[in-house]
């Protein structure tokens, strides 16, 4: 049998994962054409590499189809409730770094706080006759830090995409979303509140603890976890 | 391992017991409008519930709970008083306990009786109680409404008070509110900067979104109000921990309520309340010598209850929630019923955890 060693199947997270491992003596490398989502593992025996999508590793890993993975811890803590009795984090690796944040607009000078954001979040009803809307995909992250912060009055609005945008197009009155340096952000209108800081994001190699870990595996693991020292 | 055809069949005997108490038998649909719930409960609900979509609908809820659809088939169309009763599958997520079922059966029973509350809460209470009493559980009982008064009879502003009541239901929070509304925690730096700024709202630009610069503004103003007003007293702050600290059964509870009375005159007519509530039970057969009471009981239910609550649990299986639950939600009806009220109270058995305990005795 072959471990399987989930990675991100495009863009920078892959190349930087792809050097991570080279880095450990263990090379990474897609086969086939540039469109082909097919991989091949050299510098150690037994493991195969699948190439897919950073928020389906998550998934994958929890239902124990891949060994081991890497992707963000966003991704893990946003999509596995209960993520600490489905994976395990192996090692932090260093890049793809990102913070969940709680965001309001620029001009709510009334506003630094989540206390203040719960404060807003009654008098915006009250006025408006609905609940104040944030804008996300990282529903249960937010929700969670919200009810321990106890925040009321408010609701999540889905948004995939373009999230800083929706306070401008009056979708959403604030958003939570994935910042790096905070330019999007800024460049919108929008700052992030004192205490709305709700996640440190990093790319992370897991371990799945659903998955059937025979004799094969289990040395390959060791190899793995040797190389990383 | 019980059949769910056991637990289905434990659950119409249950609702037989509701229907000889004179109790209509309604079916409410397993698909409820998710918008109405969500605007109710909360965002909370919705971590909470199942919720699924069709392109003509919108989000639907598969239904949490009984209660809100009951009241709003009472609310439309129901002859006063009223006494209702149903049995059927609820659905719960359950993300933070996955040992715990995601589909269970309920079996519950409404009383929509603007006569005599004291009396309907007795009511359900002792009809519930006596059909457990096989089972040999603990009878927990609070009143949020007590708790309600208190804050309301507080010697602060009404800002205050609103946002305090407003957080009744999240104990935290309370507490960080109390601790700021008292002068313990100081108030943070940006907000003495915000204080400072002889005009703030030169700042607010640029405007975006749908919140106004009147708001804005507005909010400053109370937070000005705020920063003038004085501190609750110390003393003020020990009444109500005294008051939220008693556990006791009922007669002394009563006794240590009737004392806080003294100093917060405001919780009188609650604790009268509570009195009558007493008695009422004490005539429907209820041991109340025996009978627990926790002030801070029902705080922190998805529920809307607002006076009375109660709850029934096997003292010997810790792990288990409720067997049966129920309270007062007189603010739920004045939610649904745009301005109409209805005072209503109600409680649920769940039939699967009682056959369990059976099974195990």
């Amino acid at each position: 049998m072959t471990l399987k060693l989930g990675v991100p199947s495009k863009g920078r997270l892959m190349e930087k994962t792809f050097d991570w491992f080279a880095a450990r003596g263990i090379t990474l490398t897609r086969t086939g054409s540039d469109r082909e989502y097919a991989g091949a593992v050299e510098g150690i025996e037994g493991v195969a590499l699948v190439l897919l999508s950073a928020g389906e590793i998550p998934r994958e890993l929890a239902a124990g189809r891949l060994h081991m993975g890497v992707t963000g811890t966003d991704l893990v803590h946003e999509r596995l409730p209960i993520w600490e009795h489905q994976v395990e984090e192996v090692e932090a690796m260093g890049f793809g770094h990102a913070d969940l944040v709680i965001a309001v607009p620029n001009a709510w000078v009334d506003v630094d706080t989540l206390g203040d954001l719960d404060s807003v979040a009654a008098q915006f009803r009250a006025h408006h006759g609905h609940r104040l809307r944030i804008a996300t995909k990282y529903h249960r992250l937010v929700r969670e830090a919200l009810r321990d912060a106890g925040v009321a009055d408010y609701a999540l609005v889905d948004s995939q995409g373009a999230t800083e945008g929706t306070v401008a197009n009056e979708t959403a009155e604030a958003i939570a979303d994935i910042t790096s340096s905070g330019e999007t952000l800024r460049a919108n209108h929008l700052k992030i509140l004192s205490d709305g800081l709700i996640l440190r994001s990093e790319a992370t190699l897991w371990r799945s603890r659903k998955a059937e870990w025979g004799r094969a595996e289990d040395a390959s693991l060791a190899t793995i976890l040797k190389r990383l020292g | 391992m019980l059949s769910r055809r056991d637990t289905n069949a434990r659950a119409m005997g249950l609702r037989e017991v509701f229907e000889t108490a004179g109790a209509e038998v309604v079916d409410p649909p397993l698909l409820q409008p998710a918008e109405t719930l969500l605007d109710l409960y909360g965002e909370d609900v919705r971590g909470r519930a199942y919720i699924t979509s069709d392109a003509l609908r919108g989000e639907q809820m598969l239904r949490p709970d009984f209660t809100v659809p009951v009241v709003q088939m009472h609310m439309a169309h129901g002859a006063e008083p009223a006494r209702y009763t149903y049995a059927g599958e609820v659905f719960r997520r359950q993300e933070d306990n996955p040992d715990r079922p995601s589909e269970y059966v309920q079996v519950g029973y409404e009383v929509f009786d603007r006569e005599n509350p004291a009396a309907a809460e007795a009511e359900v209470f002792a009809l519930i109680s006596n059909m457990l009493a096989h089972a040999k559980l603990r009878a927990a009982t609070g009143d949020i409404g007590i708790l309600v008064a208190a804050v309301a009879g507080l010697k602060t502003t009404d800002e205050r008070k609103a946002a305090l009541t407003r957080h009744i239901w999240r104990p935290r929070k309370f507490r960080q509110l109390l601790d700021r509304y008292s002068g313990k925690t100081p108030t943070p730096v940006t907000r003495k900067d915000l204080l400072a700024d002889a005009d703030p709202l030169r700042r607010a630009v640029p405007l975006i979104g749908k919140r106004t610069l009147g708001e804005i503004g507005e909010r400053i103003t109370a937070l000005h109000n705020d920063a003038a007003a004085p501190p609750i007293s110390s003393g003020e702050i020990e009444l109500l921990e005294a008051l939220l600290g008693i556990r006791e059964t009922v007669p002394f509870a009563l006794e240590q309520l009737r004392d806080v009375a003294v100093d917060l005159p405001a919780i009188a007519p609650a604790v009268d309340r509570l009195a009558d509530r007493a008695d009422a039970m004490v005539e429907r057969g209820v041991d109340v010598d025996r009978l627990d009471f926790e002030a801070s009981y029902g705080r922190t239910s998805l529920e809307y209850y607002d006076g009375f609550v109660f709850g029934f649990y096997a003292e010997r299986r810790p792990d288990l929630p409720p067997v049966a639950s129920g309270g007062r939600y007189d603010a739920l009806t004045r939610r649904l019923g745009n301005g109409q009220e209805i005072p209503a109270v109600g409680g649920v058995i769940r039939p699967g955890l009682l056959l369990e305990l059976e099974h195990a005795q």
